[in-house]
C-alpha cells in the first residue's frame, strides 16, 4: 500500500499543461487518485496495459499509464523515489501470475451463494438451442466430447448432424487443427440452414480424410433445401496457402462433394493488434491536425479491417437468406475470426440477438467455443473489433437494437476488468477447473439490474422482429468510434446527450399515461360513490391541488436543464477552458513576444 | 428579353433517372423559361416533376443511335439523368438548358416571377435587421447609435443603409474612416455581448499601403469602442490572414493596423482559407463523395486530401477564440481579413452562435443570416454562381456560406439540444443560397437589391420557410433553451463529415430518418401505445 501526496494529473489533450493536484493511493486492486475537489479516479490494476516512466522534469517524475479500456493517465510525482515505488508496484500488481489472484476471485458484491448461482443461470445456453429449434430431425446433441476427450477447447455439449456417427466425428477431429471438428453454431429455423464452425483442416498439399469429407456431406445433407454448402475460410488466401507448407491449409473443393469454397480475407490477430496500436497512437497525439488524423486513420488500416469483418458477416447472412445454403466457417484455429464472423452473422439474421439478453448469449457463446480473449495479459483487439462492428450496425440501424452504446462500452470495460467470471478462462474445461461459477460472479445480472441505463429509446421491437439487417458497407459508412477510444477524454464528447433526453421524455410519457389512468379510475370511483350534482365540484377540489400531471411536467422542465442521468458524459455549456482553442487565449495575457508560433504548427499568431 | 429565343425545342419524350433509390419517371419533357418539366403520361401518377433551371450546375450530353442522354449535375449536389428520344431533341434541349441556366440578369430570374399561393409580396421583408438589432443593443447600453450615414450607399456600397457605430463618433469621422478602409467598410458593430459588456466589430483591411499611412478618425473610432465598453476593456484585432499575407497586402494598398496607432488594441493573425482554394476543397470533397465503390483507404485519403474538415476546424476554432476573448478576457474584438465580406462574416456569425442564445432560435438564426451575411454584404451572387460540379474555372466562387452552415451543423451535433433548428433548415439554406425561387439570396449587396427592387418584387425565403407546413422539417424537436455559451470541441476526433449534405443523394440514410420520426413522436407524446416496453418483450 502506497500513498503519495501532491501528485499532479495532467490533461491528456491540453497543450498548456493544465493539471489537477491530489493524492495517489495504491490498494490491492485499484489505483486511486483523489484531486483537490475530492473527485475520485479509480483505475483497476487489471485494466493497466502499460506503465511508463518518462525522463525527470523540473516539476517531478512523469508516469504514464495506459489502460485496456483506452484510458490514458499522465501523473507527475514530485519525488523520483515515490515514482519509482509506484512504478514497481504497478508493474507487479498489473501482472497477476495466477488466475486465483484475479480480482474476480476476491470481488464480493454481497450476494449469497444462491443469488450467485441464480446470476449464472440468467443466460442458459441449453435453452438457447431449444429456441433455435434443435435438436430436430436433422441435428442432434452429441455426447462425443462429454469428457473433453475429442477436443479440449470445445464445450461438452455439441450439436452435429443427425447422420454423423461418433467414428466420423472422431475421424474428422483428427484431421482438424486442435481437434476442432465442424459443429453447429447457429441454426436458422425457417430456412433450415446452419452456420457451423471448425478449425482449418490438416490437409497440407494433398492429405485427405474420408471422415471429414463425410461430416461435411452430413452437414450439407442436413439442409433439405439447398444441398450445396459454403465453406468460408476467413483468412486471406495467401495466409491459408502458407499454412499448407506446415501441413495445415484449406479444403480442396475436388475432394468434397457439394461444397463451394470461399476466402474472405480478414487479417490475423497480430495484424489487428498492431493496427489498433497505430490507431491509438494517432488518436492520442497531442495537438492533432485534421489531416494527420485522417492520414493516420488510413494508415492504421483499422476501419478497413472493420469493413472486412462486416463484409464477411454479410456474406454469411446472404448465403443463408438468399441461397438458403448452410455455411461452415473457419480460420486457422477457429476462434478469433471464426467467432467474430459467426456471431456477427447471427446478429444480422436473428433479431433476438439484438436484444439485451440475446446479446449476452452471443457473447457467452463466443467464449463457450473457446475464444482466446481470456488471457488477461494480452490486449486482444478481437472483442473490441466485434463490439465496434456492432456499434457500426447500431449507427446504421438506430431502431434495430434494444441496447445503446453505453451497454457496449460497459461490456468492453468488463472484458478487461477481470471483475466478473464471464470472460475468464479460455474454454469450458478451463472454466470448470477454475470453478468460476462457485468462486466468481456473473456480470449479466448486474447489467440487467441497471438495464434502464442501457436501453435504446428508439428501439422498435415490432418493426424489427423479423428483419434481417442488410448493412451497406460503402466506405463512407465507417467512422472513427470516438466514444470508445476517447471514452475518458470528456472534452472531445458532445456536450449534450440525445439519448438521455429521449429516455427521460419516454419515461415522462409513460408516467403521464399512468397519471391519466389513475385519474380516470379515480373519476370512476367517485362516480360510483357520489351523486351527479356534487361530483364536478368535488372532483375539481380533490384533484387539482395535487395534480400529478402538473408535477411531472414541472419536474421535466428542471431536468432538461441539468446534466441528466449520466453526469460523466454530459456537460452542458461546459467551459472553453476545456478546449484546445483556449490555449490561444492564454497567449493574450502574455507580455508581448514578437511572433508566437504554437506547438501545432497551424496556428501562428503575432502580437 | 424573350426566353423563347433561347428555347430551341418545345418538348420531347424522355425518361428521368434519379439515382438508385427513386424510381425512374417517364413522360413528356418540356423546357420553359425557368424550369425543366416532366409530365408523366395520363396513366401514371399525376405528379409533375419540376426542376429550377437555375439549379443546374453542369450539363453533359451524349448521343447514341436515335436517342440521347443528358446528365444534369445540380447545385444542391444531386445528379440526374435524362434519356431522351431523338438526337435533335436531345441536342436542342441540352442547348436550351445550357443557355437558360447560366442567365446572368437578375431581374429576369425566377424569383421575379414566382407567385406562390398563400404568400403575399412584401411579407417578412419588413424586418430591417440593423434597425431591429439596434433596438436590442440600445436596451443594454447607450454607447452605440444607429447611423444613417450610408443612406444612399455612397460611403460603402456593400453596407446596408443603417449601421451601428459608437455614439461618441459623428458621421464625419465615419466618412473619413470609410475612406481608409477597403471598399469603405469602416468598423461597425456586429454583436454586443451584454453579459461581459464587450462587443464584436467587423470591417475590411485598412488602406495603409507601403507608406504605412494612418487615419486619425479610424483610430478615434476604435478608441471610442474601447471607451464605450466595460471599463478597462482591451481590444483584439483578429486578422483572418497570416501575418505575412497581411504584410504583403501593403504592396497593393491594403495592410493592417499598426500597433503604435491603436493603443489598447492587439493584433492576432488566424489565417483562414478563402477564395479558390476553398472552392477547390469543396469540389474535391464532392468528387470523393461521388464514388461509392472506392476502398476504405482511398476514401480516407481523399477525405484528408480535400482538407474540407481542416477548414471547418479552423473556422470554428477562430470563432471560438473570438468568443472566448469576449466572454473570458472581457475584450472587444474587431475581425477583418482583406475585403471583410467572407471569412470575416464567417467568424463574426459563428462567434455569435456560440455566445448568444437568441441567435440559436429559428427566428434569431434567420435574423443572424439576414444581418451578418445578406445585409453585411456577402456577395452571394458571385460566390454561389456555381457549385461543385461546374467545369468553368472558378472566378469569384467560394463556398464560404456553406462552410458556415457546416460549422453550424457541427455545433448542432455537439449540442443537440441547444439549437432550435435542425439539419433541415441548414440544408434548405444551402439549396436556396445557390438557386432559389425566393429573392433573399439574390444580388451581392443591399445596394444592388435596392436597384433591382428585390424587396418589393420577390418573395422572401423567410416567409416561405416560416409557413406552418414547413416547420416539422426545420425544427429540432429536442430544443431546450440553453442560456449558456456553447463551446464546441474542435479536435479532429470530434468533427465529422456532414453526411446529410455531402452524401445526401448518393446515400440516403433511411433508417436514420425513421428513427428521427420516432424522436418526434416521443417528444410530441403522440406515440401510439404499441406494446412499447422493449424490456418486457425481450
Amino acid at each position: 500500500r502506497i500513498h503519495v501526496e501532491q501528485v499532479k494529473l495532467l490533461d491528456r489533450f491540453s497543450t498548456s499543461n493544465k493539471s489537477l493536484t491530489g493524492t495517489l493511493y495504491l490498494t490491492a486492486t485499484h489505483l486511486l487518485f483523489i484531486d483537490s475537489h475530492q473527485k475520485e479516479t479509480w483505475i483497476l490494476h487489471h485494466h493497466i496495459a502499460s506503465v511508463e516512466k518518462l525522463a525527470l522534469t523540473t516539476s517531478g517524475c512523469p508516469l504514464v499509464i495506459q489502460c485496456k479500456n483506452f484510458r490514458i493517465v499522465h501523473f507527475i510525482v514530485p519525488r523520483e523515489r515515490d515514482c519509482h515505488d509506484i512504478y514497481n508496484s504497478l508493474l507487479q500488481l498489473s501482472k497477476q501470475a495466477k488466475y486465483e489472484d484475479l480480482y474476480a476471485f476476491s470481488y464480493n458484491p454481497k450476494q449469497n451463494d444462491s443469488e450467485r448461482l441464480q446470476g449464472w443461470q440468467v443466460i442458459d445456453l441449453a435453452e438457447e438451442y431449444k429456441r433455435m429449434g434443435v435438436p430436430n430431425s436433422h441435428w442432434q446433441l452429441s455426447d462425443a466430447n462429454r469428457e473433453y476427450k475429442i477436443c479440449e477447447t470445445y464445450p461438452r455439449e455439441l450439436y452435429v448432424p443427425q447422420i454423423a456417427s461418433k467414428p466420423i466425428i472422431v475421424g474428422s477431429s483428427k484431421f482438424r487443427s486442435k481437434g476442432r471438428f465442424p459443429v453447429l453454431s447457429y441454426y436458422h429455423q425457417d430456412k433450415e440452414a446452419a452456420i457451423c464452425r471448425c478449425s482449418q483442416p490438416l490437409s497440407g498439399f494433398s492429405a485427405r480424410c474420408l471422415e471429414d469429407e463425410h461430416l461435411l456431406q452430413a452437414i450439407s445433407k442436413a439442409n433439405p433445401v439447398n444441398r450445396y454448402m459454403y465453406v468460408m475460410d476467413t483468412r486471406p488466401k495467401l495466409n491459408a496457402m502458407a499454412n499448407r507448407a506446415a501441413g495445415k491449409g484449406y479444403e480442396n473443393e475436388d475432394n468434397y462433394s457439394n461444397i463451394r469454397f470461399q476466402f474472405v480475407g480478414i487479417e490475423n490477430i497480430h495484424v489487428m493488434r498492431s493496427s489498433l496500436q497505430k490507431l491509438l497512437e494517432v488518436s492520442g497525439t497531442k495537438g492533432l491536425s485534421v489531416n494527420d488524423f485522417y492520414s493516420g486513420l488510413e494508415s492504421s488500416g483499422w476501419l478497413r479491417h472493420i469493413k472486412a469483418v462486416m463484409d464477411a458477416a454479410i456474406f454469411l447472412a446472404k448465403a443463408i437468406m438468399v441461397e438458403n445454403a448452410s455455411v461452415l466457417v473457419h480460420c486457422s484455429d477457429g476462434w478469433d475470426r471464426t467467432s467474430q464472423v459467426c456471431s456477427l452473422g447471427s446478429l444480422l439474421l436473428d433479431s433476438y440477438y439484438r436484444t439485451i439478453k440475446g446479446f449476452m448469449l452471443v457473447l457467452s457463446g463466443g467464449v463457450r467455443c473457446g475464444h482466446l480473449d481470456g488471457d488477461p495479459k494480452e490486449v486482444s483487439p478481437v472483442f473490441t473489433q466485434f463490439l465496434e462492428c456492432v456499434w457500426h450496425l447500431t449507427e446504421q440501424f438506430p431502431q434495430a437494437f434494444e441496447f445503446n452504446e453505453e451497454f457496449l462500452l460497459q461490456i468492453h470495460e468488463h472484458i478487461h476488468s477481470c471483475q466478473f467470471g464471464n470472460f475468464l478462462g479460455n474454454c469450458q474445461k478451463e472454466r470448470e477447473e477454475l470453478k468460476l461459477k462457485e468462486k466468481t460472479y456473473s456480470l449479466w445480472p448486474f447489467l440487467l439490474e441497471d438495464q434502464k441505463k442501457y436501453i435504446n429509446p428508439l428501439y422498435s421491437f415490432k418493426s424489427q422482429r423479423f428483419t434481417v439487417l442488410e448493412p451497406n458497407t460503402v466506405s463512407f459508412n465507417f467512422k472513427f468510434w470516438r466514444n470508445m477510444y476517447h471514452q475518458f477524454d470528456r472534452t472531445l464528447h458532445p456536450r449534450q446527450s440525445v439519448f438521455n433526453i429521449i429516455m427521460n421524455m419516454n419515461e415522462q410519457n409513460k408516467q403521464l399515461q399512468k397519471d391519466i389512468q389513475d385519474l380516470e379510475s379515480k373519476i370512476k370511483q367517485r362516480k360510483n360513490k357520489q351523486t351527479d350534482g356534487v361530483l364536478t365540484k368535488e372532483l375539481l377540489h380533490s384533484v387539482c391541488p395535487e395534480s400529478p400531471t402538473l408535477k411531472t411536467s414541472l419536474r421535466f422542465k428542471e431536468q432538461t436543464l441539468l446534466p441528466v442521468n449520466d453526469a460523466l458524459r454530459t456537460i452542458e455549456g461546459s467551459s472553453p477552458a476545456d478546449n484546445r482553442y483556449s490555449e490561444y487565449a492564454e497567449e493574450f495575457s502574455k507580455p508581448e513576444p514578437a511572433v508566437v508560433s504554437l506547438e501545432y504548427g497551424v496556428a501562428r499568431m503575432t502580437c | 428579353m424573350e426566353f423563347s429565343e433561347l428555347i430551341r425545342t418545345g418538348r420531347a419524350q424522355a425518361q428521368l433517372l434519379r439515382g438508385p433509390e427513386a424510381p425512374p419517371l417517364r413522360g413528356t419533357l418540356c423546357v420553359t423559361g425557368h424550369h425543366l418539366l416532366l409530365s408523366p403520361g395520363p396513366q401514371s401518377t399525376p405528379d409533375l416533376w419540376l426542376l429550377l433551371l437555375r439549379s443546374v450546375d453542369s450539363i453533359e450530353k451524349r448521343v447514341a443511335g436515335d436517342s440521347g442522354t443528358i446528365t444534369l449535375r445540380c447545385k444542391d449536389l444531386r445528379v440526374l439523368q435524362l434519356e431522351i428520344e431523338g438526337v435533335e431533341a436531345t441536342l436542342d434541349i441540352a442547348r436550351s438548358i445550357e443557355a437558360l441556366s447560366s442567365l446572368e440578369s437578375v431581374i429576369t430570374s425566377f424569383p421575379f416571377f414566382y407567385r406562390p399561393k398563400g404568400l403575399r409580396l412584401g411579407d417578412s421583408w419588413h424586418f430591417l435587421p440593423p434597425e431591429r438589432y439596434y433596438k436590442r443593443v440600445a436596451r443594454e447600453t447607450d454607447a452605440w447609435r444607429l447611423s444613417e450615414v450610408n443612406e444612399d450607399f455612397g460611403l460603402c456600397p456593400s453596407y446596408p443603409r443603417a449601421v451601428i457605430v459608437p455614439r461618441a463618433v459623428d458621421d464625419d469621422v465615419l466618412a473619413r474612416s470609410a475612406r481608409f478602409r477597403q471598399g469603405g467598410r469602416f468598423p461597425v458593430l456586429s454583436y454586443s455581448h451584454a453579459p461581459s459588456g464587450t462587443v464584436l466589430l467587423r470591417s475590411s483591411q485598412p488602406l495603409t499601403g507601403p507608406q504605412k499611412r494612418r487615419c486619425a478618425e479610424d483610430e478615434e473610432l476604435l478608441r471610442a469602442v474601447l471607451a464605450g465598453a466595460r471599463p478597462g476593456a482591451r481590444g483584439f484585432i483578429l486578422d483572418t490572414r497570416s501575418a505575412q499575407a497581411a504584410k504583403q497586402a501593403r504592396m497593393t494598398g491594403g495592410g493592417t493596423e499598426a500597433k503604435a496607432a491603436y493603443p489598447g488594441w492587439k493584433r492576432l493573425h488566424r489565417p483562414l482559407e478563402r477564395g479558390r482554394p476553398l472552392q477547390e476543397s469543396f469540389v474535391r470533397l464532392v468528387e470523393a463523395c461521388g464514388d461509392p465503390e472506392q476502398s476504405m483507404d482511398r476514401w480516407l485519403s481523399r477525405l484528408e486530401g480535400c482538407r474540407w474538415l481542416a477548414h471547418v476546424k479552423e473556422a470554428l476554432s477562430t470563432a471560438c477564440l473570438a468568443a472566448q476573448a469576449m466572454e473570458r478576457e472581457g475584450a472587444c474584438i474587431l475581425v477583418h481579413g482583406a475585403e471583410g465580406t467572407d471569412s470575416t462574416l464567417l467568424v463574426t456569425s459563428l462567434a455569435q452562435l456560440i455566445l448568444d442564445p437568441m441567435s440559436r432560435t429559428i427566428a434569431g438564426f434567420q435574423e443572424l443570416i439576414e444581418r451578418e451575411w445578406i445585409q453585411a454584404g456577402h456577395p452571394f451572387q458571385l460566390r454561389c454562381a456555381h457549385s461543385a460540379f461546374s467545369q468553368a474555372r472558378p472566378k469569384h466562387e467560394a463556398p464560404t456560406f456553406l462552410l458556415f452552415l457546416d460549422c453550424v451543423w457541427q455545433l448542432g451535433r455537439q449540442f443537440p439540444l441547444s439549437l432550435e433548428f435542425g439539419e433541415g433548415l441548414l440544408l434548405a439554406l444551402f439549396e436556396h443560397a445557390y438557386a432559389s425561387p425566393f429573392g433573399t439570396f439574390l444580388c451581392n449587396s443591399e445596394k444592388e437589391r435596392c436597384l433591382c427592387e428585390v424587396r418589393t418584387r420577390t418573395h422572401s425565403l423567410w416567409s416561405g420557410l416560416n409557413q406552418p407546413k414547413e416547420q416539422r422539417k426545420l425544427r429540432n424537436p429536442l430544443y431546450v433553451l440553453n442560456p449558456l455559451a456553447i463551446w464546441p470541441s474542435v479536435e479532429p476526433q470530434s468533427l465529422r463529415l456532414w453526411q446529410g449534405l455531402f452524401l445526401r443523394w448518393t446515400h440516403p440514410p433511411e433508417p436514420a430518418e425513421v428513427a428521427w420520426e420516432k424522436v418526434w413522436q416521443i417528444v410530441t407524446g403522440r406515440e401510439e401505445t404499441e406494446g412499447s416496453q422493449p424490456t418486457a418483450s425481450a
